[in-house]
Order: structure tokens, then sequence, then C-alpha cells
């Protein structure tokens, strides 16, 4: 039989229960793998939640219904209404406040036992080991590869779990990296993709139950990893399909030349983390000439030769049609790229101009000869700049 | 060899929003440059340049990393399947 797995909570920080935690916990003190041992593990417990949006919210309520004596809650962001259909630790009436106040005060309302610190501000290279060096587990719940990345390498130099788990549109991935008993993020992902090649937040979308999903799975693990035992998610990721309903398992294994768990390793202190997110390939390099509204608006008007290429899903340009423009989405531009007509300028049209930036960039090493550019800002610029009667999204 | 490439949400949009995808070949790297052939538009976003992988794509087979096994040329039995793991960074 394997080793139960101990508590990550130092013996000195168990906490004696009161007789009103012995009320409010009753129903998890039943489960011998909890009892009061367990419950008092949670009461000594720290744990810091890494962004209090999607994945944040289920992590920090079910860790404060379920009684951890310490949530550490670290977000810059303000709330905006958008976010309401997924962060349900936040309500209507918090819109514009700072997301780790209105979080702090749900948590309050919810539970009044747990100590709640908050940090208004961005998890970074300079601030990140001494916030983490604080906590017994961390549970990343962030948006974006910075900061991810750099979760990850604070939690590896000071040998703390880190409890992972991301989201985009339909599916979501949960594991533990922990690289005193497995792998880390990067012996899974060596580097992030290139900016831009993946459509970002804002233009892929997102289930509101996803984040729901796995921030849960999240906090199971993280209570896990509080009270000892179980069988955590070290060395497994997770991942799943709300709209299929598939999970699925993968083994992961800590590998020997991971830059910052490895055998040897070259990173032994943070780095600046934006500058790593920002390598790319040559071809992800070259630049692409692009064309304001205003000037294609011209352009139109003039009768000047161009052809629009609308990259838009079908979707999305239910919202907004673009004048004059041929519908190609993003995935099919290189297969459909003889109905273009090299001789005269092609203009690239996406939400926000990032999709049609790859467009570009993918034609070219596609080999299409003809003069392309990007359209600024997408969409949203040509609302802004010509159409501002249009619908803003 | 006939194999089932699984393509994740993420790159869905690049195969005719197709979650499976099948695909002839012997090993990783040949069922995936069949997939390539008939969506040229997939291998931009996978593939760094034409022999490697992108760092943040990781290809399982059958439940393994391929970096455990040969990479690319792992060989791939009749009825494999083959899934594409990217990085996704949603927290939101």
């Amino acid at each position: 039989m394997k080793e139960p797995i101990p508590s990550v909570v130092p013996e000195e920080r168990w906490a004696e229960l009161t007789h009103d935690d012995l009320t409010r916990y009753s129903r998890q003190l039943l489960l011998s793998e909890l009892g009061i041992e367990g419950q008092q593990k949670l009461k000594g417990a720290k744990v810091l939640i890494v962004g209090t949006g999607g994945l944040g919210a289920p992590l920090a309520l079910y860790l404060a219904a379920a009684g951890v004596g310490t949530l550490g809650l670290v977000d810059f962001d303000s709330l905006d209404v958008s976010n309401l259909h997924r962060q349900i630790i936040h309500g209507s009436r918090d819109v514009g406040r700072p997301k780790v106040a209105s979080a702090r005060d749900r948590i309050r309302a919810l539970n009044p036992l747990v100590n709640v610190v908050t940090y208004n501000e961005p998890l970074n290279s300079e601030n990140a080991l001494d916030i983490i060096s604080e906590y017994d587990v961390v549970a990343d719940g962030t948006d974006n590869y910075p900061t991810r990345y750099l979760v990850n390498d604070a939690c590896v130099l000071l040998g703390k779990p880190n409890v992972y788990g991301s989201v985009f549109q339909f599916e979501g991935q949960a594991s533990v990296f922990w690289a005193k008993q497995g792998p880390c993020y990067r012996c899974l992902y060596r580097e992030p993709p290139p900016p831009g090649l993946v459509p970002s937040c804002a233009e892929g979308g997102v289930l509101g139950i996803l984040p729901g999903v796995i921030g849960t799975i999240q906090a199971n693990e993280v209570i896990k990893l509080l009270v000892g035992g179980g069988e955590p998610l070290t060395g497994r990721l997770m991942l799943y399909d709300a709209w299929r309903m598939k999970f699925r398992e993968l083994k992961l294994d800590k590998d020997p030349d991971c830059p910052i768990c490895g055998k040897h390793p070259t990173i032994t202190k943070l780095i600046d983390y934006e500058q790593f997110c920002r390598i790319k390939t040559k071809q992800d390099e070259t630049p692409v000439e692009s064309i304001t509204a205003t000037e294609l608006k011209r352009r139109f008007d003039a009768g000047e030769p161009v052809q629009v290429v609308d990259l838009r899903e079908p979707h999305e340009r239910a919202y907004f049609k673009f004048p004059n423009a041929k519908v190609i989405p993003l995935g099919q531009v290189i297969r459909r790229m003889d109905e273009l007509d090299p001789a005269i300028d092609t203009v690239f049209v996406c939400k926000i101009g990032q999709r049609s930036i790859l467009a570009v960039r993918n034609l070219r090493e596609a080999g299409f000869p003809g003069r392309m550019m990007n359209l600024l800002d997408g969409v949203q610029g040509w609302i802004n700049e010509v159409d501002p009667s249009a619908k803003q999204i | 060899m006939s194999v089932n490439v699984l393509i994740p949400s993420a790159l869905r949009g690049f195969v005719d929003r197709q979650s499976e995808v099948e695909a002839e070949g012997a090993t990783v790297g040949e069922a995936l440059a069949h997939v390539a052939a008939q969506y040229p538009d997939l291998k931009h976003q996978i593939y760094e340049d034409d022999s490697n992988l992108r760092g943040f794509v990781n290809v399982f087979v059958d439940g393994t990393n391929i970096k455990k096994l040969k990479g690319l040329d792992t060989p791939v039995a009749n009825g494999a399947t083959v899934m594409i793991v990217p990085a996704i960074a949603g927290g939101f």
C-alpha cells in the first residue's frame, strides 16, 4: 500500500475547534477521512488564491465554506458586468469595485470564521516569493501565461504545491503541480504560445459553468493537500469537455530536463515573465501591415480596388455584418487561398485585430503573393471610427 | 494504420469544428502530417517548423505523452487515439 500523503499544514498550526466550529462543520466532521483532526488542519491552514475570477470564485467559496482558516486573495482587477456570468462570488452591485474587496465581503457573509487577506495588486517577480511563502498551498486561477509561469516558478522555488486549473470555451484542465512530488507546469508546457497565435480569452469566450467545475475540482484538491490522504492530482492532468461531458485523465511525468525542477535547473530565481512570454519564433515575428478603419472607408468611397476578408465565425457576424466583405473564417484561410485575388490589396477583419494578424502571417507562410493588411482594432475599430451607430459588443 | 486524432476546443476552428479527425499513418508524426495535409490551416498552429511541434503543444498516444516515447516517431497501432493537448490560460 502507498504511504498516505501527509498534510501540508505544519502541526503547530493545527487549531483547536470551538463549539461554533463543531456545529458548522458537523457534516464534514462525520467523514472519517476528515474528522476532528482534519478540521483542525483546515482551521490552521493558509491558502493563497491567485485570481478571483471564474476559477477563484468557486475556489474561495468552497474553501471558505469548508473552514480553511486563512484565505489570501490576489487580484488587481475591478469587477466588470461581463464578469458576472461566471464569477459567482461577485454580485451586480459590486460592478466597479475591486474584486478582492467584493470577494472578501461575500466570504465574510458566508463564513465569518475565515480570516481573509487581500492583495489588491498584480502578482509579480518582486512580490511573489514574499506573498507565497506565507501560505501552505497556492491555487492558480489566473488568466494569462506570464502569471501562470510566475506562480509555477515561485512554487517550485519555495517547495509549495500549485493547484492548477485553466479553462477555454468548453474545455478545462486541472492538475496539482508539486515539484517535490511530481512534475511542474514547465515539465508539461516548455513555453507559452506566441502572443496572438491562440484566440485570446476575450475573443474565444467561455461557458460560465466551466470555471465553476474546474475551480471546484481545484478546491477539492486543496482540501486533500491540507487534510492529507486521498489521491491528489499530482502527476495527472484532468481534462474536461463540458459540451461533450467527458472527463479524461492523462499521466504526467517529471521532465528530467525541466529548466526549473529538472536535474540541472537553469532557472534558479524568478525571471521577467512578460519578456519570457513575448519570445516568438521567426515566422511569428515578421511585421504585418495595418490599415485604419478611416483609411479603409476612404478607399471604399474613392472606389479604390480592395478586397476585404471577414475572418469571424458565423455567430460573431450576427452582431455586425462588415460591409463589402468576403467571409472566410480564420481556420480556413489557407485552404481557400485561391478565392483571393493577389493582384489587389486584401484587408483582413476580425473582432479586435488579433486573428487578422495571424491570418496574414499564415497566408504569407503558405505562399500567398498579394499585399495583405490587418484592419487595426478589427470590427471594434470600424464601429468606433466609421459606424458608431452599430451595436457594441 | 488508421488512428483517431482528438482536437481540443482551441484548435477546432482549423478543422471545420470537428472534435475528432481520422488520420492515416504508422507514426504520430505521419498521422499528424496527414491531418495537416487535409487541414493546412492547422499546421501553422501546432508546428514550430517542418519537424518540430510548438512548445505549448503536447501530444498523447493512448494516454501517454509522446515525449516519454519516441516523440513524433512514436509508432501508432490501428485504432489508436492521438490527443493534442495545447496549453490554455483562461481562469477568468
